[in-house]
């Protein structure tokens, strides 16, 4: 403060270890940040080369080519977008392969993925069954239902084919459902007597006998 | 863990093993350790990537696990191990060292062992032997003795060690062997307290190599190999692995540049007496220590190679020489048995990491900048004008590379107030260098530098991956063609499906990646230096 009327450019410090006097420009200011690729000074020095450099170099190139086809890289499974026809003949990557590399012993139990299969088995096997029983179910109520309509009109024979019918779609029920199970309730709500239906098997059994007259 | 480590972990971790490894890596490297839930919550992935990959990182030891927090009754805890990760950058040096003791087969020994992280010894040598026959000639086969002779030695000398065993104590519903609380979690302890870390077991191997062959000959033989094959499945050693022993291949590395800077700066004989005297001590020698054992000048001269042709006296000269070097790579501990004498590895490191900084400010900043840097790392604290005397660099030029250095942290300015008040006029400020935390921004520079040249070479391998992949395809055709005896006119043909430009960017492309990948190696030396002389200073504080 005292110097503040007088000696108004007087610093507290040495100007000089600044690098520049008083009267002179200050540096330029950064209007910028440092450019990302700043230019190098000096040009670096030249890699080393000989035989150990260059045995070495091909050593890390062959490993990294041969570490893409170890069971170790684990690729990500692609998502399928379309299901094609070829995927139920290529199994893709084995899943037992891991187990061959490493001894289950020392990795600790939750990591073992060999345990999964039986239980994917036991799953899958499950829900047919779970399936295959609703199917079953439903399936027999329709029929009686069916049933009930037309009591009066059908006869033991028909009763023993939509038996015959009920079985085969039980056994059909177990692979698919919906299509088929259509099909058979068409086959069943038709008005027509099943008698009335000459399928044809008659045909050209009886005139056998007489092949003089010629049959129209 | 810095940024830089991670990012580079997460390259090398791709590289080799794929991006799903890669990203349960980062994701534990980032954030300590996690169970498996957790880890597959993180990152979105499907549970049995997880799985996979963790046991990838598991069987290679980049990850161990452990009970977690919630003690031994909760899930298990996997903590990834980014030193581990990084050796992966050195696999090719490990290789090479192996291929300079051992030969060829200690060479493809050790090459095995790491690439599939643990192995045992029978496998080992089997798939050893294939390969060795592979290579001779027809009619040749390596003999499954040889391979084991070479294993043995590698065990012998250290460089491999068995896996430590998982201490787990039974499973949730099976009966456990004698344990009082099942713990579900096997456990592994420190390769080096299991007692029988270096024990060759006994294993029933014999046979030879077998070569796998196209033609039908090969088939009946390998017919006739199926049965002996089987009856050499159960060797006796199972669930005995082994491991590379990391440990002992740095000390032979740390022995090495010892011994060539010793070399470089005396003369070679003087390097064969240190590297005798590394050689009587190694097994001896913990990793860290400052100093190896005291050997007296007897045992040194017992241990000399012959062919050196040194006699005694000629011997307590150059003891004499090196313990008067300023380098101080030996020293003289007592006169019992002539004279007991110490390799200084600590201070030898230290001076290796001292020259390495030297080096890369004259690289960087010119050789007066250089001869700032030094002159701080002898004179320690110095003010500006006490700088611009000592290295008779003019005022001007001197404060300019003065501010650059500081300005890149490699210099730091200390200041010595006389008044409380700290007011610049009355104020010291002194320039000073310390060697540990700029060898440490070293160390992280190289790593930000090996993570940037594998950037670089992905970026050009996919900016030019079509031509990449075409030139793959013609070679491919080109052999199947002179596989099946083409004709020079169909050769030629095929060869000319590659133009010449492209022939020449290919040239250049392959020109670049060689570069890239040989400067990657060569970073990792420097890595290796600066990491060796952080681990030996924080040993010995």
């Amino acid at each position: 403060m005292a110097g503040r009327g007088r000696g108004r450019s007087l610093f507290t410090f040495n100007v000089d270890s600044l690098g520049f006097g008083r009267g002179e420009a200050l540096p330029t200011s950064a209007h910028a940040p440092s450019p990302l690729y700043p230019p190098m000074q000096f040009r670096p020095v030249p890699l080393h080369t000989g035989e150990e450099v260059d045995y070495m170099l091909a050593l890390k190139q062959e490993l990294k080519a041969s570490s893409k086809n170890l069971p170790f890289h684990i690729r990500p499974a692609r998502a399928k977008r379309v299901d094609r026809y070829s995927d139920k003949y290529q199994t893709g990557e084995p899943k037992n392969n891991s187990i061959e590399w490493s001894p289950w012993s020392r990795l600790p139990k939750e990591l073992c993925i060999k345990e999964q299969k039986p239980r994917k088995a036991a799953r899958s096997q499950v829900k047919p069954k779970i399936k295959h029983a609703t199917g079953k179910a439903e399936l027999i109520q329709k029929l009686e239902t069916l049933e009930k309509k037309e009591e009066e009109n059908h006869s033991e024979e028909e009763q023993d084919e939509e038996k015959k019918k009920k079985k085969a779609a039980e056994e059909e029920a177990e692979s698919e459902e919906g299509e088929q199970y259509d099909e058979e309730e068409f086959e069943e709500e038709t008005d027509y007597i099943m008698s009335y239906f000459d399928n044809g098997e008659d045909f050209g059994g009886d005139s056998d006998d007489n092949m003089d007259e010629a049959t129209y | 863990m810095t940024a830089q480590e991670v990012r580079l972990c997460g390259l090398l971790l791709q590289e080799h093993f794929g991006e799903v490894v890669e990203k349960m890596g980062t994701e534990l490297l980032r954030s300590g350790a996690l169970n498996l839930r957790a880890l597959a919550h993180q990152t979105s992935t499907p549970l049995d990537l997880v799985k996979k990959s963790l046991c990838v990182l598991v069987q290679h030891g980049m990850c161990v696990f452990g009970p977690g927090r919630r003690g031994p009754g909760g899930p298990v805890e996997y903590t990834a191990n980014c030193e581990r990760i990084l050796y992966m950058l050195r696999y090719p040096r490990y290789i090479y060292t192996a291929k300079s003791l051992y030969g060829d087969t200690g060479e493809l020994v050790i090459e095995e062992i790491l690439q599939r992280g643990q192995m045992t010894m029978s496998c080992t040598v089997r798939t050893v032997a294939d390969r060795l026959t592979h290579s001779m000639e027809d009619g040749q086969s390596m003999e499954y003795s040889e391979v084991i002779t070479a294993f043995t030695r590698l065990v012998e000398t250290h460089f491999l060690q068995r896996c430590p065993p998982v201490d787990s104590m039974g499973t949730a519903g099976k009966a456990s062997s004698g344990s009082s609380d099942a713990s579900a979690v096997p456990q592994p302890a420190r390769p080096e307290t299991h007692p029988d870390c270096y024990l060759i077991p006994q294993v029933h191997l014999t046979g030879r190599g077998k070569r796998r062959r196209s033609n039908e000959d090969g088939e009946a033989e390998e017919i006739n190999a199926k049965k002996p094959r089987l009856e050499n499945e159960v060797c006796g050693d199972e669930g005995i692995f082994w491991q590379v022993n990391f440990e002992r291949f740095h000390l032979h590395f740390r022995h090495q540049s010892i011994i060539s800077a010793v070399a470089s700066k005396l003369d070679p004989t003087s390097s064969e007496i240190v590297r005798t005297m590394l050689r009587l001590s190694e097994v001896t020698t913990p990793a860290n220590t400052a100093h190896t054992q005291a050997l007296s000048a007897n045992e040194i001269f017992r241990a000399l190679p012959v062919s050196y042709n040194i006699s005694r006296p000629i011997l307590d000269q150059y003891l004499t020489l090196l313990v008067d070097d300023p380098m101080e790579f030996v020293s003289k501990t007592g006169d019992s048995g002539g004279g007991m004498y110490v390799v200084n590895l600590h201070r030898a490191l230290a001076n290796l990491a001292r020259v390495t900084l030297e080096s890369v400010v004259q690289e960087r900043f010119g050789s007066r900048s250089a001869r700032i840097f030094r002159l701080l790392l002898r004179k320690r604290h110095l003010e500006q004008k006490q700088v611009e005397d000592f290295a008779m660099i003019p005022a001007k030029e001197a404060k300019d590379m003065l501010y650059t250095l500081l300005s890149q942290n490699l210099v730091q300015l200390q200041e010595i107030p006389k008044t409380p008040d700290f007011a610049p006029s009355r104020t010291f400020y002194l320039y000073t260098v310390n060697q540990l935390p700029t060898a440490r921004l070293l160390l992280h520079n190289c790593y930000k530098a090996v993570g940037n040249l594998i950037e670089r070479r992905l970026f050009e391998t996919k900016e030019n991956r079509r031509l990449l992949e075409k030139s793959q395809r013609i070679e491919a055709i080109l052999a199947s063609l002179q596989g099946g005896g083409a004709d020079a006119a169909q050769l030629s043909d095929v060869e000319e499906m590659i133009t010449a430009p492209e022939r020449q960017q290919l040239e250049a492309l392959r020109h670049h990646i060689n570069k890239l990948d040989s400067s990657e190696n060569q970073v990792d030396e420097t890595i290796f230096l600066l990491e060796s002389y952080i681990n030996s200073t924080q040993s010995s504080h």
